[in-house]
């Protein structure tokens, strides 16, 4: 089956901010744009005015307002339910790992409604989830650092006697510092808990180099597709801000290993730290594509345009190949637009 | 001793690691000895060659050979095991 057979397709698309932290949404797009061919339509699904993916009308061709992932699932599918009947959406592709228990529990409204959607279960979800990391790979076996769950001041004193300094205080959804000292880590604590909610993790720092893995799951405990790629540059943020991709066959091994444990569903993102022994420590299971993801596509792995074909019914053949040494390197672009078309998209919430 | 099959090298003397991502950049000469041992010429011959194109001693380029070598084992360049018989 060629890209021709979906190049008439109305995908939905989410994370279209595309900042220091940027959200995959931009680079979902570009590799579905590459693969299905530009008769693809784009529908963005948008939180804030100011999301740069609003303004790429070049690879946009639409985006509407939707409601934040606290509103609750009613007001998202009635607000997919206005956009689908303008637009006629085939796809969604959700982006942020905070609307992903939303889009999962509406999975099958959308259905019915003919919108194709893949992704995990909700106990997949949650297995991964950061506040259940470490008891996941102490059962099948992963090596995870250490972590206490942090509910108050009291708490985090505890975790540092047995973590001890350096650690890293992370947000539920977003979120990490290294803290060195008990007054970093409590100034942590409290920012990123009213930021992204409690409990707050600290988890044991583990000091080596940083590899990420984009990976596809089918479902049945097997990968479709499998990139890594190492880190080369890391923004104050953590976020790679360059990187290139690697070969080796531990890597590839471990993302069959947590395929085959989860049995997941749709994309994901395995956050790794080789330390100095040579062992791989999961640092965090993204349940969704990252936003490097066109550096998959670019070497030989477009996942956006599998997953695609994938929720379409289409029977896939694993990759087994792709090109080490495709480097990327994110730039920051002065994107103008007449503020007419701000105006719009926050008064009408569509663009 | 011997460079990991897979490492990728250029003329101008770039060496990257697809293992690990790491990449190195060396001089002229360095960049000579790389291919020279990427055609699997010995060690012997390389020095060899060098000997004759460059003003250095025996003693200076044995006490530079075991300096490089130290440098790709550093580097994680070196099939395992294979720097010890040098």
């Amino acid at each position: 089956m060629t890209a021709y057979k979906h190049n008439d397709l109305c995908i939905g698309v989410t994370g279209l901010n595309a900042n220091d932290n940027p959200g995959p949404g931009v680079a979902v797009i570009r590799a579905l744009k590459e693969g299905l061919g530009i008769g693809v339509k784009i529908i963005g699904l948008s939180y804030e005015s100011l999301e740069p993916g609003i303004y790429m009308h070049y690879l946009v061709n639409k985006t509407y307002q939707v409601p934040y992932p606290t509103a609750g699932t009613e007001s998202l599918i009635e607000r997919i339910r206005q956009i689908h009947e303008k637009e006629g959406l085939d796809m969604i592709i959700p982006n942020f790992d905070a609307e992903l228990y939303n889009f999962i529990k509406i999975a099958p409204q959308l259905k019915k409604m003919g919108i194709h959607t893949l992704l995990p279960a909700i106990d997949q979800l949650l297995m991964r989830d950061k506040v259940n990391l470490a008891a996941f790979g102490w059962q099948n076996n992963f090596h995870v650092p250490a972590d206490h769950k942090l509910l108050s001041e009291a708490d985090l004193k505890a975790a540092a006697e047995e973590l001890k300094f350096p650690m890293v205080i992370k947000g539920k959804f977003y979120g990490a510092t290294v803290a060195y000292t008990l007054t970093a880590a409590l100034n942590a604590f409290h920012q990123i808990g009213s930021a992204w909610g409690y409990p707050v993790i600290a988890q044991q720092y583990i000091k080596g180099t940083e590899i990420n893995i984009a990976a596809l799951g089918d479902g049945k405990g097997n990968n479709i597709s499998i990139v890594p790629m190492r880190k080369l540059y890391i923004t104050d943020k953590g976020k790679a801000w360059a990187g290139v991709t690697i070969e080796d066959p531990a890597l590839i091994k471990l993302a069959n290993s947590f395929a085959k444990a989860t049995k997941w569903n749709g994309p994901y993102e395995m956050e790794i730290m080789r330390d100095g022994e040579d062992r791989l420590f999961i640092l965090e299971i993204n349940p969704r594509f990252p936003a490097w993801i066109y550096l998959a596509a670019a070497a030989g792995q477009n996942q956006p345009v599998s997953l695609v074909k994938m929720a379409m019914g289409e029977e896939i053949i694993p990759f087994n190949e792709y090109e080490a040494g495709k480097l990327f390197i994110r730039h920051s672009w002065d994107h103008v637009v007449d503020i007419s078309e701000f105006q719009q998209f926050s008064a009408l919430g569509e663009l | 001793m011997k460079l990991k099959k897979n490492i990728a090298t250029s003329e101008s003397g770039f060496i990257f690691n697809p293992a690990t991502g790491d990449s190195f950049s060396g001089n002229a000469i360095a960049s000579y000895i790389l291919l020279a041992m990427k055609n699997g010429d010995t060690e012997a011959a390389i020095k060899q060659n060098i000997l004759q194109k460059y003003e250095v001693s025996p003693e200076q380029l044995d006490r530079d050979w075991d300096d490089w070598t130290v440098q790709l084992k550093e580097a994680n360049l070196l099939e395992s095991g294979t720097y010890d018989s040098i």
